[in-house]
Parts: structure tokens; C-alpha cells; sequence
């Protein structure tokens, strides 16, 4: 289970968490939708301990995040795989060298990583990409190549950071499918970040929105969409005013 | 203007802690071996044996025009023989480690600045964290080793290629014959004049690597941000490299 409690976090003055609190149970997926610059990926970092809070903590199988040390944030990354928004691939290795660089870190043999890396391409339908250059591909391949390196982790968790932000339609459904097909094939608790209605619809098991640094409503897609609260409606209605 | 000082200082005293901060993670990352032992290779590759033909040419030129100018300034004064000794002298104590430094502050420094600011705008060190690696054990260690190891062996290929074209200058244009010069290269060659020059270089490259890293690794701002820090990397190496010469000047010789 994942915990944020009374998450406080300001940059440079500006204060973006203030008392940030949701629980993230076991097997579900949990999407955070607000406004662009509303906190959504700061609160998602604080996860894997990228970024230290101010006040408050993440906790994480029972753990405090921003308590542990090198070693202690090591093993629970290790536990967790983290598709980052523009999928952040490392550009001067292939595909599979990408999905590689951590199953070795997780001391696996080459058999096992050459197998776990062909099962992962071929769940995000990229079988045989393996040998080309991230620089090679689309912006909707390079999304699936994140999201094939994070499940080939096998991890208890996988964090989605705004995972269709920039493709089209029909490439983002094909992603919203991956995310769904990732859940029930791996069984992983996710928490996804997103203001793509559509895909917090689909992937969602709930939703939380994130207003002013705080949850202003969580539910299931079915209460969120049937939401009387002013603020989540303009939001997920996208009217201007 | 005191307010001014005052802003200044605190930044000037920040800077040097978060530099001893990135030196002592870079020290405790230093026992994470599995990680930068297979790396190292690679990089003492890339820094090393790719550095080597700038290196060598700056060397050659440095060695001709010591040669010419110490005839010039010799002639009718000091026996011509001592051609050998100022090439030689010049080349191991000073011109040789610091012009290669200077050429491969541009060089590698820049290029490790880029490099890792790329990386850390296009959030590839994050990515690098969340896969369980330690970003200072992968990228940094490396680099630094890789530059403290190759720098003493590319400016002993320099100081060798700087004495070698002063001898066939010597030859070729001031009618000095080869035991002349090699009389000169002799007369007041001590075994410091080389470890000097080595011990020199080494601070040199592990400078210049640890400049790259922590400019690149503190890159914000997307391309823009990318070309500031190379930028950076390059001045703050070059300023670096002459303040450490003159330090090991003052404390070595």
C-alpha cells in the first residue's frame, strides 16, 4: 500500500503540495488528475523518493520514504517501475539495452533478462524492436519501450506519468489498453497521473483530483463523473469557466 | 551594494558545500564497484584514446615553436645546447600537462557537461535512480577515475611528442646536432621533472571531470540550460587547471 500523509512541498516560494493525502490500496489503480502545474508528478516523485518533501511523508509497505537511506531506497525502487512522461529512454542505447539496465541491476541471469525483455516487448506489441535506437521510433513507441521497461521489472508497483500526454487519439487508447492489460496481466498496483479524461476513465479503478495542493474529491470514475463539486466538474467537463 | 556582498557570499559558500557534498557521495559511491568497474573501461576509452590526437597535435606545434623561440632568445648568449634543455624542461614541468589540460577542458569537459545535462533535462538521471542505480556510481565515478587514470598517460604521450618535434626542429632548422640536444635535454633533468608533471595532470583530470559532472548533473532549463552549463564547464575547468598549477608550483617545486 501506498500512503501520502499531510504531504507538504514548495519550489522556490511557490507552494505546490499543502497536506496531500491518499491512500493507494493494494491492486488498484488510483489516477491523480488536476491542472497542469497542479503537483500531480511532484506527488508522484515523492513516491520513489526523487524528491524530498518539506513536511508529511509517503509511505510505502509501511515504510517512510523520505526516512530511508541510500540502501533502503535502492530495495524499494527496486520493487517499483516508473514510466515517466516524455518515457525518458536512455538515447545512446537500443531498446533492449534499455529494458537490460535494470534487470541487471536486480542481479539476473542473461538468460532470464534476454526472456523478461522479449515477454515485455511483446506485451506492449514492439516484439522485434529490440535492436533499434530510441532516437528510431515514434513518440507513442517510445511511451510503450518506458512502459515495456518498467513492467519488465515485474514490480509491485508501476507509476505512470502522464503516459498519453502528446499523442494522438488512437495511440493513446492503445496505451489506455497497455495500462489495462499491464494490471490484469501483472496484478501491480498503479497510481497514474493525467489531466486525459478519457484515459483516467478507462485505466482508473479510482480517481483523486488534485486542487490547490490537496485532494478535492476521490471516487470511482462512475462518482467522479456523476460529481457535483464545481471545481472537478469544470475539470473533467473542460469548460473555461 | 552590501546587500549585494552579502548575496554573493552565501552563494559562493553554498556552491562550495554542495561541492563537498557531490564529493563525498562520489566517495561513498566509490564502494559500489559492480556498478563502475565494468564502465570504466569505456570511459578511460573515450577520454583517453579519443583525446589523444588533439592532445598530439597541440604537443607537436608546442615542441617547434619552443625549440625556434629558445634559439631565438639563446643565440650569441647561452650555448645553443641548452635548446634541449628548455624544450625539455618546459615541455615535462609545465607546457605539456597544462595546454593538454586547457585543450581537454574543451574537449572532455564539455563534452561530459553536455552529456549529463541532456540526460538530467530529458530526466534520463531520474529514470537512472528509479531503475535502483545510484547516478553517482554510474555516471560520475567512471568519468572522474577514467580522467584522474588517462590524463598522466596523455600528456606523457604529449610531453614525448613536444620533445621529439623540438629535436627535429633543432635539427632540421638550427643546425643543433642530436647529442647537442641531447646533452641539453640532460644537463638538468631531474626524475621530478616527470612525476610532476604527471601528479599535475592527474588533479588536472580529475578536475575537469568533476566539473563536467556536477555542472551537468545541476543542468536546468531544457537546451538552453544544456548550452549554459557547457559553457560553464569549460570556463570553470580552464580557471581550475591554472589555479592548481600555480598551487603545485608553490607546493612542489
Amino acid at each position: 500500500m501506498i500512503e501520502f500523509q499531510d504531504l507538504y512541498k514548495a519550489f522556490d516560494g511557490k507552494q505546490v503540495l499543502r497536506g496531500f493525502e491518499l491512500k493507494i490500496r493494494d491492486a488498484e489503480t488510483v489516477v491523480i488528475i488536476g491542472y497542469s502545474g497542479s503537483g500531480k508528478s511532484v506527488a508522484l516523485k515523492h513516491i520513489v523518493g526523487l524528491l524530498h518533501p518539506d513536511a508529511g511523508d509517503v509511505i510505502v509497505d509501511g515504510q517512510a520514504v523520505s526516512t530511508l537511506d541510500r540502501g533502503g531506497l535502492t530495495q524499494l525502487r527496486q520493487g517499483i517501475g516508473y514510466v515517466f512522461q516524455f518515457a525518458a529512454l536512455f538515447d545512446s542505447m537500443s531498446v533492449a539495452e534499455n529494458l537490460e539496465l535494470g534487470l541487471r541491476r536486480r542481479g539476473l541471469g542473461d538468460e532470464e533478462i534476454e526472456e523478461r525483455v522479449r515477454e515485455a516487448l511483446a506485451l506492449v506489441d514492439l516484439s522485434g524492436t529490440g535492436d533499434r535506437m530510441p532516437a528510431e521510433l515514434s513518440g507513442g513507441m517510445r511511451k510503450r519501450v518506458g512502459i515495456a521497461r518498467a513492467i519488465a521489472l515485474r514490480p509491485r508497483y508501476i507509476l505512470y506519468d502522464e503516459p498519453t500526454t502528446g499523442l494522438d487519439p488512437v495511440t493513446s487508447a492503445v496505451i489506455d489498453r497497455l495500462m489495462v492489460r499491464t494490471r490484469e496481466h501483472l496484478r501491480v498496483t498503479g497510481v497514474m497521473v493525467t489531466h486525459d479524461m478519457r484515459s483516467a476513465y478507462t485505466v482508473g479503478d479510482r480517481i483523486a483530483m488534485l486542487y490547490e495542493g490537496r485532494v478535492r474529491q476521490v471516487g470511482t470514475p462512475e462518482e467522479i463523473q456523476q460529481t457535483e463539486d464545481p471545481v472537478v466538474r469544470q475539470f473533467i467537463e473542460g469548460r473555461p469557466e | 551594494m552590501i546587500q549585494a556582498i552579502g548575496r554573493r557570499s552565501i552563494a559562493a559558500i553554498e556552491a562550495v558545500g554542495r561541492v563537498g557534498h557531490f564529493v563525498m557521495d562520489m566517495t561513498r559511491a566509490l564502494s559500489d564497484l559492480g556498478v563502475w568497474a565494468r564502465l570504466l573501461i569505456g570511459q578511460m576509452r573515450r577520454i583517453g584514446v579519443d583525446s589523444l590526437p588533439v592532445a598530439l597535435f597541440i604537443a607537436a606545434f608546442t615542441g617547434v615553436v619552443l625549440a625556434l623561440q629558445a634559439s631565438y632568445t639563446f643565440t650569441g648568449a647561452v650555448p645553443l645546447y641548452f635548446v634541449g634543455t628548455l624544450v625539455g624542461k618546459t615541455m615535462m614541468l609545465e607546457l605539456g600537462p597544462v595546454l593538454t589540460g586547457l585543450a581537454l577542458a574543451g574537449r572532455v569537459g564539455a563534452s561530459m557537461a553536455a552529456e549529463l545535462g541532456t540526460m538530467k533535462v530529458t530526466e534520463q538521471v531520474d529514470a537512472l535512480e528509479t531503475l535502483a542505480y545510484d547516478p553517482q556510481s554510474y555516471l560520475v565515478v567512471p568519468r572522474v577515475l577514467a580522467a584522474t587514470l588517462m590524463f598522466p598517460v596523455i600528456v606523457a604521450f604529449a610531453i614525448a611528442t613536444g620533445i621529439v618535434t623540438g629535436w627535429l626542429t633543432s635539427l632540421a632548422l638550427l643546425d643543433l646536432s642530436t647529442p647537442d640536444f641531447l646533452k641539453g635535454l640532460k644537463l638538468f633533468y631531474l626524475f621530478k621533472d616527470i612525476w610532476f608533471g604527471l601528479l599535475k595532470s592527474a588533479s588536472f583530470g580529475c578536475t575537469i571531470a568533476l566539473v563536467g559532472c556536477i555542472v551537468g548533473l545541476s543542468t536546468r532549463g531544457g537546451a538552453e540550460g544544456v548550452g549554459r552549463s557547457t559553457t560553464r564547464a569549460v570556463v570553470y575547468s580552464a580557471i581550475f587547471i591554472l589555479v592548481l598549477d600555480a598551487f603545485w608550483a608553490v607546493v612542489l617545486l
